[in-house]
């Protein structure tokens, strides 16, 4: 409605007499009030979102502990994990998750990295038209595909190498791999890129070889950047639910080794929510795995920031 | 001035956005509700394992009142009832009693059984089994018998695959089978359909499925000579079986009535619902209940 009047009032002539013009507020001024008005009523549904979301959380997930009376230790240093009975140690879970993100950030940064090298650095033509793509098509595919073909091809591809039943930590990192790998390599090369020429440009004319310029100047200077760059794509493992379910197993027993079924907090969330009951213990137990969840990410989040602010210092200098 | 407007017209947006959701929502309603014919909502949401019918039925169903309104999904038992506790749907879809189900108030439900599923443990096919004892059956799920070689197989692990706790098959499964033991902890998947291809797939795997999913990739297990079919589970020489509930609250509205008649009807009781695998209510010869007590009808 605002709208229609808006025009209405554009198409009008704007031949009143000077003072009434100067006294009320233009069509600019109005467009201006108008456009932080909207601006400020989306800023306000997102914080009224997000504030909602935390609080839901937080109050769903602290119930185990205030309605149900269960300790916060035993929740969260317990390994028996079966809501029904009323155990719910999340020890399993948490190692689970915590084994999964760091294992595909440690397989797959060097891969990034190197990737990024070459995009940057070695062949910035190839990386644009060749590479650029592919990463932007591995970023587009849907979890439940990378989920699917770790079913169909990597747990078959580890029972026939490892051994076992090819549900495992394994076969979790190889997927999860996969689809942090755009993640870490996109922002990588973002960081390289806004490494300043100049820096490269003295090292070269001191007589530095491309490798040592890459090694030494380049990387140095872009490691805050690749360490958030790691971070994100490590936020990205850990809430990863559907592609780690379909190919972890789904076990609630603590990891032994790399190759057994494990489980992880999104794991467990994803096949015990439709099973449980409001307000009852197994219920609650899981939103405590998403309170988990939540404080991990925001955890992420700021270790981010941290890492960001320290950049910056070290550019100025 | 400024801060006021900006207030004001940030109010004046929103309960404009506000008035014309509530509109829209309200007269497309009012509409459905005011026609001469059968009409109206009906949502039956839950159990997985009754959803394929639910929804031939429901589609069968609307061919037929195209006035009214009616969706099926999914989101396991669980969600099914406690989403018709609550009142947010208009039937919930279970495998399992709500008696069985801790936080629901059962006395407040209405039973509708609509078909009868059997279950069987399902193993792969390399491991040569074909025939088990049910106390070997219980010895396997608590993890006393690790390798197929202890009952009659080949020299090979045994990997189980259980559904989710609290799934309603599970919860079928172990009241038969393990009669109140702890099964072993191990895998868990949350469907029929992942549990089928990964027992097909996986050397020494056993697990359990509903008769519909049986495929001549994997071997469905007899127990204690008796076969796994429709008949056995007529008369209860097959123990491990269940019903298929739809739970409503309160009186239904017309609409709701309607379809849960045609789901008794024989129309859908003596076609859809064998050409889908489940077993009619109308041919059973025994009469389950809650406590999972058995009796002659």
């Amino acid at each position: 409605m605002e709208q229609t009047n808006f025009q209405l009032k554009k198409q009008k002539s704007q031949s009143n007499d000077w003072s009434a013009r100067l006294h009320h507020a233009t069509r600019a001024t109005r467009e201006d009030w108008m456009g932080k008005g909207i601006s400020y009523l989306c800023i306000g549904v997102i914080i009224l979102v997000v504030a909602s979301m935390l609080w839901f959380i937080t109050s769903k997930g602290v119930a185990t502990f205030t309605q149900n009376h269960v300790s916060l230790t035993k929740f969260l240093f317990g390994t028996n994990w079966a809501p029904d009975q009323g155990h719910i140690g999340a020890l399993p879970m948490i190692v689970g998750s915590f084994a999964v993100t760091f294992a595909a950030a440690i397989v797959a940064t060097p891969f990034a990295v190197g990737t990024a090298i070459f995009m940057t650095e070695i062949s910035p033509n190839k990386g644009r038209k060749l590479l650029q793509p592919v990463i932007e098509l591995l970023v587009g595919i849907p979890s439940v595909v990378y989920g699917f073909i770790g079913l169909a091809v990597v747990v078959p591809f580890m029972r026939h190498v490892v051994g076992g039943s090819g549900f495992g930590i394994i076969s979790a990192t190889f997927v999860l791999f996969v689809m942090v790998l755009p993640t870490i390599t996109s922002m990588t090369v973002d960081s390289l890129r806004a490494v300043p020429r100049h820096f490269k440009e003295a090292s070269l004319a001191l007589g530095a070889t491309r490798w040592q310029t890459v090694s030494r100047v380049i990387l140095r200077s872009a490691t805050p950047g690749i360490l958030t760059a790691v971070i994100f794509g490590m936020a990205r493992a850990f809430g990863e639910a559907l592609a780690v379910q379909m190919v972890i197993g789904n076990a609630a027993i603590m990891p032994k080794n790399l190759i057994s079924p494990a489980s992880t907090l999104t794991s467990q969330l994803t096949t015990g929510i439709g099973d449980t009951i409001d307000g009852t213990l197994p219920n609650n137990a899981l939103w405590s795995l998403a309170l988990i969840l939540l404080l991990m990410s925001l955890f992420f989040n700021a270790l981010v920031r941290v890492i960001a602010k320290r950049g910056q210092l070290k550019h100025e200098r | 001035m400024n801060k006021g407007t900006k207030l004001a017209m940030g109010i004046a947006t929103i309960s404009l956005l506000l008035v014309g959701c509530g509109k829209a929502t309200s007269s497309t309603s009012s509409k459905s509700s005011s026609s001469e014919a059968l009409s109206g909502k009906v949502t039956a949401v839950g159990s997985t394992a009754l959803q394929p019918l639910a929804a031939k039925a429901g589609a069968n169903f609307q061919a037929k009142n195209s006035k009214v309104n009616l969706t099926v999904q999914g989101g396991g038992s669980g969600t099914g009832l406690s989403q018709v506790q609550a009142g947010a749907v208009s039937i919930g879809n279970s495998d399992i009693f709500a008696e069985e189900k801790e936080g629901i108030k059962a006395d407040k439900l209405t039973d509708h059984k609509v078909a009868v599923v059997g279950m069987a443990p399902v193993v792969n096919k390399d491991a040569g089994i074909k025939n088990l004892k049910m106390a070997q059956v219980k010895q396997i799920f608590t993890g006393k018998i690790t390798n197929w070689k202890e009952v009659g197989g080949k020299d090979q692990k045994i990997v189980i695959i259980n559904r989710a706790q609290g799934s309603g098959t599970r919860a079928t499964f172990e009241n038969a089978v393990l009669k109140g033991a702890t099964a072993v902890k191990s895998q868990e998947q949350d469907s029929n359909g992942a549990v089928q291809k990964i027992v097909a797939t996986t050397p020494g795997a056993i697990s359990y499925l509903a008769f519909s999913y049986f495929t001549n990739k994997l071997q469905a297990v007899s127990i204690d000579n008796v076969t796994p079919t429709d008949n056995n589970v007529e008369n209860n020489k097959w123990k491990i079986w269940s019903y298929e509930h739809m739970y409503t609250k309160g009186t239904p509205d017309k609409a709701v009535a309607a379809f849960l008649k045609y789901m008794d009807s024989k129309t859908v009781q003596d076609s859809l619902v064998k050409d889908m695998g489940y077993i009619s209510i109308h041919d059973m010869k025994v009469t389950k209940d809650a406590k999972g007590t058995v009796t002659q009808n």
